[in-house]
């Protein structure tokens, strides 16, 4: 198994925050747009040095989304912060006639996705925001891991035409991922080959898959493990490469089992190569308060979860 | 630019002719508000608006115009066929299938002249709004014009998007509501009342207007004249457009059920009778 090590932890949402300064200073074009969330999505920053370029649209989403569309006819490459919730579901509507179905080159950039909001509770832990993306047709959905990885997805953007949903979260975690890592949108990245289980993971979960790949090493059993930090378009090449070694697959992340990352795979295998698999997920709930560690293991999202999944599903070949 | 108000009149006619046609041909769209806004359009693409036909979708250096209330879809279609975007010819595929002029209006057929999707109501001023804050981003002194329905202002988003014009004093935007007083389940009065529209947009900071005759085209031009007048002074400008719905087309006007009906054979022969043919018939 590779080691993989980090000198410090940082939150995602940082990684955003650091990002777009840089998109920023890269190109002149690019915009920002929040909903009174500046300091949760770390916007800081870029306002400072570009304040002319911020769109502070107060408590108004709807509006928000709409005002991004809108510049985009101007050339302009909208990045919009709120939280995750607030950038969806609230949303939808908006999003899909003004941004999708109009094909604008508008930057959904969520933060707090998920469980690890943590206390505030079930009402802003969206668990439904990757299925109601990739639903989108057209619709560029990424999830990324760590501030870096978050980081180089965020100046990626810049030159990705077409209306895309960046996901990220809220508390620190292990910054494992090079600084200095090119991102690929729609390119899997692999941590770690393997021969008897693969596992295929997004956002908070790839370090829980890193760590459950070492305590599966430990059993004997050699995981393969991959980051997919691009939910749509999928690289399918990559997972049924591996699929194809393994022979079986667990999908872990940080959503409701219906709709995420685990169904998008589970049709490509389904169609192309079927194959046992398992899923670590929220099994169709909502969330509730607590710490965001403690909502983890409750909710079955950990190491533990990956290595009990990736065993039962070897016995399912 | 002084306009000519006969030449005007005689490219409504058409445009309420083509109007007809194509809802009758398809059996199907929205009638009573195309036709009560006919008037308007052809005052802002053939008088008030500096615009280039051949189409540069980011139009730097043009004004901008976008339908909120996309069900008038028809109205919009002709006047952009009319004034040279595509050919008057592809009116006739209005609703079928394979074609550019999709039931409600939208960028993903490339339809020239189209800039956004609209259609869900309660969109299209956010979306002017952000169009009119690149303006101003890029100096570009040129106008957002925006038309919304009035049925449409029960949305919440228009609220949303009206304080935020006022408070970042969006004084490049033009907007109007097709004051028509019908929805279609009804008057809007019944519906779900609108209030006092004057004092609901003064009070969100706008600089508010009537063109009292909507359908005049004399008096659209000296509205128009004065909202662009009243423009660049810190405040968006609203003009409550105070039109009849199926306006031209004497059996359609003064009812709400005209919304979104089509005529068949007889009813179509007689609003053709009612507006001569000026500009040749697609």
């Amino acid at each position: 198994m590779k080691k993989y090590t980090y000198t410090e932890s940082k939150d995602t949402r940082s990684g955003f925050g650091a990002g777009l300064l840089e998109a920023g200073k890269k190109n002149e074009n690019v915009v920002a747009l929040c909903a009174d969330l500046i300091g949760s999505l770390k916007m800081n920053d870029f306002i400072k040095e570009f304040p002319e370029r911020f769109f502070q649209i107060g408590i108004a989403e709807a509006n928000m989304m709409g005002i991004a569309a809108g510049l985009t006819i101007g050339d302009k490459i909208p990045f919009t912060g709120t939280f995750a919730n607030f950038s969806t579901g609230r949303v939808y509507d908006q999003i899909r006639q003004s941004i999708a179905y109009s094909g604008k080159n508008v930057k959904i950039c969520a933060s707090h996705a998920g469980l690890t909001l943590g206390e505030d509770g079930a009402t802003h832990q969206i668990l439904e925001d990757i299925g109601l993306m990739k639903m989108l047709p057209g619709m560029t959905v990424i999830n990324t891991c760590d501030f870096n990885q978050t980081k180089a997805a965020t100046l990626a953007l810049v030159d990705h035409v077409g209306p895309t949903y960046l996901r990220f979260g809220r508390p620190v975690v292990p910054n494992f991922t090079p600084a200095d890592q090119e991102f690929v949108i729609g390119k899997a990245v692999m941590l770690n080959e393997g021969t008897d289980v693969t596992i295929v993971a997004t956002g908070h979960l790839v370090w829980e898959a890193i760590q459950a790949g070492e305590e599966l090493e430990k059993l004997g059993i050699s995981a393969e493990i991959i980051n997919i930090h691009t939910i749509k378009p999928l690289d399918e090449e990559a997972i049924l490469a591996s699929v194809a070694k393994t022979k079986c697959v667990v999908t872990a992340e940080e959503h409701n089992r219906l709709g995420g990352l685990g169904d998008s795979v589970a049709q490509v295998l389904a169609r192309q190569l079927p194959s046992p698999q398992e899923y670590v997920a929220v099994d169709d709930s909502f969330g509730e308060s607590g710490k965001p560690d403690e909502l983890m293991d409750k909710y079955g999202l950990n190491a533990a979860a990956i290595v009990a999944a990736a065993r039962k599903v070897i016995t399912r070949k | 630019m002084s306009a000519d108000i006969t030449k005007l009149e005689q490219i409504a006619s058409q445009v309420r002719r083509d109007i007809v046609r194509m809802v009758h041909s398809c059996q199907s769209g929205h009638p009573g508000g195309s036709l009560g806004c006919t008037d308007y359009f052809v005052a802002l693409y053939f008088h008030a608006m500096k615009h280039d036909p051949s189409f540069n979708f980011n139009a730097a250096g043009e004004d901008l115009f976008f339908l909120s209330n996309g069900h008038i879809s028809p109205v919009f279609y002709s006047t952009l066929a009319r004034a040279g975007y595509f050919p008057a010819s592809e009116l006739a595929t209005f609703r079928q299938i394979n074609s550019r002029l999709q039931g409600h209006p939208t960028t993903h057929e490339h339809l020239p002249g189209i800039r956004i999707a609209s259609g869900s109501l309660g969109q299209g001023l956010s979306v002017a709004i952000g169009a009119a804050q690149a303006k101003k981003l890029d100096k570009d002194a040129q106008t957002v014009y925006v038309l919304l329905g009035d049925g449409e202002l029960q949305e919440g988003q228009v609220w949303e998007a009206a304080m935020y014009a006022a408070h970042n004093k969006m004084d490049n935007v033009i907007a109007a509501v097709d004051y028509n007083g019908a929805q279609i389940d009804g008057a809007t009065k019944d519906v779900l009342s609108l209030g006092d529209l004057r004092a609901k947009w003064e009070a969100f900071g706008w600089d508010v207007l009537d063109i009292e005759k909507g359908n005049d085209m004399a008096s659209i031009i000296s509205g128009l004249d004065e909202a662009k007048s009243r423009s660049g002074q810190g405040k968006p400008v609203m003009i409550l457009l105070h039109t009849g719905m199926g306006y031209g087309v004497d059996f359609m006007m003064g009812s709400h059920k005209w919304h979104g009906v089509a005529p068949n054979d007889e009813q179509l022969a007689s609003a053709l009778a009612q507006n001569p043919e000026t500009l040749g018939d697609y």
